[in-house]
């Protein structure tokens, strides 16, 4: 097991690799570093002395990926590419452009983001199984059909339509919850129930119709049909085998997100202002803030690494049958 | 004035042939029929099938482009202009100042004029091009709405008893030709008639409405709402419908080899889309289209008019976002083709030393066209409301293109507006969620049909 | 879930559901304000962007300020007891008199009050003659996570030191300081001391081998000649030649005290990797100081208790205002003791809020205009029933600033000084009718620029006398646009009957614009149906915000809209973005001439008109300009837009000034009053819970009826299916 873990992060070097040159080709054939340096420095004139102290000061002056000037080993590794990624696989984040110690931040819009996240992704979870669970006990009646039916309707919404409608309804008309914001603690509770009920509420449809089909193909299993036999209800039929079997297909399905939580809603928090790492990352797309797109980038492939590890790990876990190797 | 294909126009009838070519191929083959004939016993299949077509054909109709040369004859004052701008000219001519609710004869909100004696006054201007027939009478809407209704009503009847007619005609030769042994089941044609007699009748509706009234309202500079959001079509269509096909051959040809020869080729395609996969997509997408920005404004002389430049973009944005999709479908060709080699017939054909190209053409092609199909429908949905989503971060389609995304960014802000301007939002919402919809249940059914593992 | 989770909020406040702070702040002097980007620099040397300034001022001092009151603008001292006096020299340093023909050089001297203190800074704190956290290991920093959570806080007096310090620091090239290169062509030895400077300082960073953030680099040791201590209260600067707007230079943040203490201090690295630096912890004299500083989310701003003696001003009130304005004249500032600023990017929510009494003031967003302000029949504007009826009040003025459709001068199409391309460029002033644009875009905020200086600057003139004759006729009372029959004649004189050009083609011209936000495409389609009105065709090439400033830069553009907002009062602020020396092309794309207008007649005169003290004779040069540009239409003029801030009734002293942003300690809350309207407002609606609570009350039964029957059939079945077995094994 722990060879294998071992194994599976070396596989990952490459990758994230190949990710950073991604990501180093495609923002540096939209901005020379002289863009980047005049977007940041901001002022109303600014001068070719400026652009060139601020390139020194934040290491854009290193050619990108081949260094001419220097001989042997230089040609390679003094290049911006080279220094730059080196640090991100030390996960020494650095500066962002407009100067601010970008780990720093991370670490600060973290919280924010798994506020919302989190009890989005379990009381999602938890509310899309007990529905499942309602319609798969009505299967074939009215109840089921309607709900499905619902569901598709609601998967076919975009979740803008949502946002807006919940803020224009919950916040401004029935005065239930503040219209964005986020605080600290206790007191960001208030905050967060509407994009939590906006991102779980988005989130049913799809939801509701897999874990559905994961229940009924569990509920045509010999096992149920012996439990049943038995003369166990239907209720407890349900809970005592389907939900539990069902469990397993569900949580290695859902692990490979986990990880992703961290990496926040674009648009839930860019709508509520909530400062996560989420509009982070907007902000830093639309100022072209490279410092940080670099990072988050490569910490939403690592991230996504380990999700597929973490995948993996649960099937064993959860079935024997299963090695790792 | 000159037929002239924009490069999402020549798409877009490329998928249109593809689709003839696809329905011919089944026609010939047995039992994909019985299959596709599965697939439309349903009724829910049928009206969304009829209500994509519906959709399909708006979005043909706005691909076919004529340039004109000179400006003596248009009267639209574009350069290119679709049959579909053709038919709705009165719209593009009506528009007015600036807002106005839908039936509205009025703008809806006041403004400052001077009037005859120099003084400054604070009206709700009158429409320019609204009612005319009945000299802007609020009191004779109400009356002259329900009159054109009637009309409505009447000429889509007509229309539907020519269609019930004519395809009644076929169906009975059909039937007397057929021998009287093989029984099939009938399709729900009746459910198909109703739905197409709405769309007619709604469709007619708006038409007819639409040369008097504002029937959706105008938005901010006074365009017309329901040209806007049918102009729409054809973005969300293309979008939705091309995004998965122009990255196919990639996918085929990525997927089949990587599952087909093993080795180091499989390692290198799986390192390569696992790489993409990881990027998360927002950013990807996004950096992307940024870079397709620059290129554009660097080589500014390659586009004559804004259109041509939103449709390169537009153009751009579909295959940036084939780029970030292509690996999903990929991963399940190659997934299915390790599998399908190990079929005996398979390995047999190997033994017998049949060129690698020949084995993939006859023996495993031809069992990945439900994955493709299925991926192709799936994806559609997604791909329309990413498009919303997309505008909404700035990195969308062309602010010049008329599109849902584009409506829906700028009714965030018409709803702080009060009272508010809903109609954009409603209509963007409608015209989209009808699409989607349509799309997801037809989805649904092909997938349960096709799908060899779905429980039946 | 929903109802649980409100009881849980609503036990730890006695506040209303949907407010967003907690019911300790809403009930004492607290301002709520918002911001819509998050500030990148608070170093008062870098910043240079209003949104920053807004923070920067309540915090930093520079030594002159802006009169709260007064109108037209009026510097005022600010941290000194008096204005600077000024002396002139000649070129061998002989004092001369001012209206002296061979002034080469003026000599600011400035006396500083000796009262002020900086506020409480751990930087400032000494254990005998050590500072004590100069040398900080991590050890020390585990529990610090922003510079007020320092055991120890300690204050020292204002230094005119402190004054020459900020002046070298803006000197040194890597602290990039914006208005350096523009500073050394006026400050006296800025410029070799900031080589020498810069250079030292490079070599000690390669020395060390590491960044310029974390590394401290003592300004202390050189000296500029043009700028010396005299004593603890007094400093002088000398400029060359003279330069009567450098007084406004020194309202701007970039000339406010920086001890050195918290440049040394703020240099270590483990604070840095805090991000605890200059740059986000300002240390300053002002009446407050930053007490939180989250710029994703939240900055607060407490008062300074160490705050010196200011007070409201006793006079200074224009005629026609509220002479409420007086009502706190004299008293002791600041009234205000925290103020809290929130994020908010979207404009839904900061409206929706402020309408809900949790934003003490406003802007109104086109979007939201209707709903807020209604124009009366003498056209003056006014609040909507809505809004009275919550007693919000409102101002409005129009801004220093011009936004202007500008086209290139060097194009071969639209360029060019030739009567033919003059009438061109005449004519599109004309068809492009910013009036209409106001009126849809801005909603009526703005006024069509008739020339280069907006209202409120120094040689603009209202009425018939400022009127632009190439586009406007008098009409009685009023400016109105030349009709599009003249523009069309215009056109064909410049060689393009109806919009064609000789050989028949379409007239195809360019327009570049960096197009973002939602509104973009309706603008967009409102130029080309301006320009349509003429047949001529309008290409709009969209990018992003980079590229289109690139093009400018390089001169590739045709026509782009820019605007320019004054950094000071004056003509001089304005018309030097016509000046042929700042074109782009001439510059190297460093000027601000975009339309690279460069006549030499006008450049002669603003070269006369730009050291000029206000006069007639001025004047009369700055008509002859405006006549100039007016008639070669570099611009199609554009407009310049009107502020409009909506406040509650609650909020007191509220006073538009667009070039003072150090106004909140004149600002006061009437807490009472803002309490009791925030709690009428805002009572949550709550039959839509009761009605969901019923409805899911009521669905359990037949779900549990239905439930049972279901149960039924299958006991029934499998009854049936177990006498079938019973049957098949007997």
């Amino acid at each position: 097991m722990f060879a294998y873990i071992v194994r599976r992060l070396l596989f990952a070097v490459p990758i994230l690799i190949g990710v950073n040159l991604i990501t180093f080709a495609l923002f540096f054939m939209v901005n020379t570093p002289d863009d980047m340096a005049r977007a940041q420095l901001g002022a109303k004139q600014t001068t070719p002395e400026m652009i060139q102290s601020w390139k020194v000061d934040h290491g854009y002056d290193k050619p990108l990926f081949i260094n001419t000037t220097e001989h042997s080993h230089g040609l390679l590794t003094d290049t911006l590419f080279m220094q730059e990624s080196l640090k991100l696989f030390s996960f020494d984040f650095g500066q962002s452009d407009s100067g601010r110690q970008i780990s720093a931040d991370i670490y600060e819009r973290m919280w924010p983001s798994l506020a919302i996240a989190l009890p989005t992704f379990i009381i999602g979870l938890v509310t899309n199984i007990a529905i499942a669970l309602l319609i798969v006990l009505f299967r074939g009646s009215t109840l089921d059909s309607i709900t499905m039916g619902l569901a598709v309707a609601i998967m076919s919404i975009s979740g803008l339509f949502y946002i807006i409608a919940g803020q224009v309804l919950f916040s401004k008309t029935w005065h239930w919850v503040p219209i964005s914001g986020y605080a600290e603690g206790l007191e960001g509770i208030k905050f967060l129930i509407l994009p939590v009920l906006i991102g779980v509420f988005s989130g049913i449809g799809a939801g509701i119709r897999w874990y559905r089909s994961i229940f009924l193909e569990e509920i045509n299993k010999d096992y149920v049909r012996t439990a049943r036999a038995k003369g166990l209800s239907e209720i407890k039929v349900l809970f005592g085998h389907v939900l539990q079997n069902g469990l397993l297909p569900i949580l290695t399905g859902v692990v490979v997100v986990i990880p992703t939580l961290f990496m926040g809603s674009l648009i839930m928090e860019s709508f509520f202002g909530i400062p996560g790492l989420g509009s982070y990352t907007i902000d830093a797309i639309q100022s072209q803030d490279f410092g940080i797109v670099k990072a988050m980038v490569f910490l939403g492939s690592v991230l996504y690494i380990v999700g597929l590890i973490l995948t993996d790990i649960s099937y064993t876990y959860f079935d024997p049958r299963v090695k790792l190797s | 004035m000159m037929l002239t294909f924009l490069w999402t126009d020549i798409m877009i009838w490329s998928l249109f042939a593809l689709i003839i070519l696809g329905i011919y191929q089944i026609s010939k083959d047995a039992q994909k029929r019985i299959q596709w004939r599965n697939v439309f016993k349903s009724k829910t299949a049928m009206i969304s099938a009829i209500i994509l077509l519906f959709y399909f054909a708006i979005a043909l109709m706005d691909s076919m482009h004529f340039k004109f040369e000179s400006a003596e004859n248009n009267t639209l004052n574009k350069e290119l202009v679709s049959v579909l701008d053709m038919g709705l000219e009165h719209l593009i001519l009506n528009a007015e100042r600036t807002y106005s609710a839908p039936f509205a004869l009025k703008e809806y909100s006041s403004s400052v004029i001077y009037n005859t004696t120099g003084n400054v006054q604070q009206v709700y201007l009158p429409l320019k091009n609204v009612a005319k027939h009945i000299d802007m009478q609020q009191s004779l809407v109400a009356y002259d709405v329900i009159t054109q209704t009637g009309w409505a009503f009447l000429i889509a009847l007509v229309i539907i008893i020519a269609i019930i007619l004519i395809h009644g005609y076929f169906r009975l030769k059909k039937l007397a030709m057929s021998s009287a042994r093989i029984k099939t089941e009938s399709l729900p044609w009746s459910v198909a008639y109703i739905t197409l007699f709405l769309l007619i009748f709604i469709g007619t509706w708006f038409y007819l409405l639409s040369f008097d009234y504002h029937v959706l309202g105008t938005n901010k500079v006074g365009e017309d709402v329901l040209y806007q959001s049918l102009k729409s079509i054809r973005t969300g269509v293309l979008i939705g419908g091309l995004t998965t096909v122009v990255m196919l051959p990639l996918a085929l040809l990525l997927g089949i080899s990587a599952g087909y020869f093993k080795g180091w080729i499989d390692d290198v395609i799986q390192y390569l889309y696992t790489t993409l996969n990881s990027i998360p997509g927002v950013l990807l997408i996004a950096a992307a289209v940024l870079v397709m920005q620059s290129i554009m404004s660097t080589h500014a002389e390659w586009f004559g008019s804004t259109q041509e430049r939103a449709d390169i973009r537009l153009l751009f944005l579909i295959f940036i976002l084939g780029m970030t999709s292509w690996t999903g479908l990929c991963r399940l060709l190659r997934a299915e083709t390790l599998k399908i080699s190990q079929i005996e017939y398979v390995t047999a054909a190997k033994a017998f030393g049949l060129k690698p190209f020949t084995i993939i053409r006859k023996h495993i092609l031809p069992n990945l066209v439900h994955l493709i199909l299925i991926a192709l429908v799936l994806d559609f949905s997604g791909l329309v409301l990413a498009e919303a989503v997309l505008s909404y971060v700035g990195v969308g389609v062309d602010p010049t293109m008329p599109s849902w995304g584009n409506m829906i960014n700028q009714a965030r802000l018409e709803m702080a507006r009060e009272p508010m301007v809903w109609w954009s939002l409603l209509s963007a919402f409608i015209f989209m969620f009808i699409l989607v919809l349509s799309a997801n249940l037809f989805a649904d059914r092909v997938q349960w049909v096709l799908n060899p593992r779905s429980e039946k | 879930m929903v109802f649980l989770l409100l009881s849980v909020s609503m036990k730890s406040y006695s506040n209303n559901w949907n407010s967003p702070y907690t019911s300790q702040q809403v009930n004492k002097q607290t301002l709520f304000s918002s911001f819509s980007s998050p500030p990148k620099h608070l170093d008062p040397v870098v910043s240079y962007n209003s949104n920053e300034w807004a923070f920067l001022s309540q915090v930093y001092e520079p030594p002159l300020q802006y009169h709260y009151l007064k109108r037209p603008y009026q510097v005022e001292p600010l941290t000194l007891t008096k204005m600077p006096e000024v002396k002139y020299f000649n070129q061998s340093g002989e004092a001369v008199l001012k209206n002296s023909s061979d002034i080469k050089f003026s000599e600011y001297l400035f006396e500083l009050k000796d009262n002020i203190k900086f506020q409480n800074h751990p930087a400032f704190v000494k254990n005998a003659s050590q500072y004590l956290y100069h040398d900080l290991t991590p050890q020390k920093l585990a529990s610090i996570h922003n510079v007020n959570d320092f055991a120890q806080q300690a204050t020292r007096n204002l230094e005119a030191a402190d004054y020459v310090y900020a002046i070298k620091r803006m000197a040194l090239r890597q602290n990039h300081s914006p208005i350096l290169d523009s500073m050394q062509s006026y400050i006296v030895g800025l410029k070799p001391f900031s080589k020498k400077v810069t250079k030292a300082f490079s070599q000690q960073l390669k020395a060390s081998g590491t960044k310029s953030k974390e590394t401290y680099f003592d300004l202390n040791k050189y000296s500029i000649s043009g700028v010396q201590v005299i004593d603890k209260t007094h400093f002088k600067i000398k400029i060359r030649g003279i330069y009567p707007q450098f007084l406004y230079w020194l309202t701007m943040n970039f000339f406010a005290p920086i001890p050195w203490e918290a440049d040394k201090f703020y240099k270590q690295p483990g604070l840095v990797e805090k991000n605890i630096t200059l740059d986000t912890s300002p240390v300053g004299t002002g009446p407050y100081y930053l007490a939180e500083n989250n710029p994703n989310r939240i900055m607060r701003l407490l008062a300074n208790p160490n705050f010196h003696d200011e007070f409201y001003p006793t006079s200074g009130l224009t005629k026609d205002s509220d002479t409420a304005l007086l009502k706190d004249a004299g008293k002791r500032l600041p009234f205000i003791k925290e103020v809290v600023y929130s994020l908010e990017k979207e404009s839904v929510p900061l409206w929706n809020k402020f309408l809900q009494g949790y934003y003490d003031a406003s802007g109104v967003s086109s979007d939201s205009f209707d709903q807020a302000v209604s124009v009366s029949g003498s056209g003056s504007m006014n609040l909507t029933k809505a809004m009275q009826v919550k007693g919000i009040k409102f101002l409005s003025q129009v801004e220093p600033t011009i936004y202007y459709f500008g086209f290139n001068m060097t194009d071969p199409v639209v360029g060019g000084y030739s009567a033919k391309q003059q009438k061109l460029r005449q004519a599109i002033s004309i068809a492009v009718n910013f009036e209409e644009y106001i009126s849809i875009f801005m909603n009526g905020r703005g006024i069509a620029a008739q020339g280069p200086i907006p209202p409120g600057i120094y040689g603009y003139e209202s009425g018939k006398k400022g009127m632009n004759s190439f586009l406007y006729n008098w009409n009685e009372n009023h400016a109105s646009r030349k009709s599009i029959e003249y523009a069309k004649k215009l056109l064909a004189e410049a060689g393009y009957p109806n919009g064609r050009k000789a050989n028949g083609e379409v007239l195809s011209l360019y327009y570049d614009t960096a197009a973002t936000g939602p509104d973009s495409q309706s603008q967009l389609n409102w130029y080309r149906k301006q320009f349509a009105k003429l047949g001529i065709n309008l290409i709009i090439r969209a990018t992003d915000y980079n590229r289109f400033q690139d093009k400018i830069r390089q001169a590739k553009g045709q026509m782009f809209s820019w605007g320019w907002n004054a950094d000071y009062p004056d003509p001089e602020n304005f018309m030097f973005l016509l000046y042929g020396g700042n074109a782009t092309i001439n510059t190297n794309g460093g000027g601000v001439n975009s339309a690279n207008y460069d006549n030499p007649k006008f450049n002669k005169l603003f070269e006369q008109m730009k050291t000029m003290q206000n006069g007639p004779e001025r004047l009369a040069i700055i008509k002859k300009m405006v006549h100039l540009v007016q008639k070669d239409a570099p611009w199609a003029w554009g407009f310049h837009p009107k502020s409009l801030a909506l406040y509650h009734s609650w909020y007191k002293n509220v006073w538009p000034n667009a070039l003072a942003n150090n106004t909140i300690k004149y600002k006061r809350i009437d807490v009472e009053q803002r309490y009791a309207k925030q709690q009428k407002w805002n009572s949550p609606i709550i039959w839509p819970i009761i009605l969901v609570i019923i409805f899911v009350l009521l669905s359990i039964w037949p779900l549990k009826k239905a439930y049972q029957k279901r149960q039924q059939i299958m006991l029934k079945n499998k009854k049936s299916h177990d006498l079938k077995l019973k049957g098949e094994v007997s």
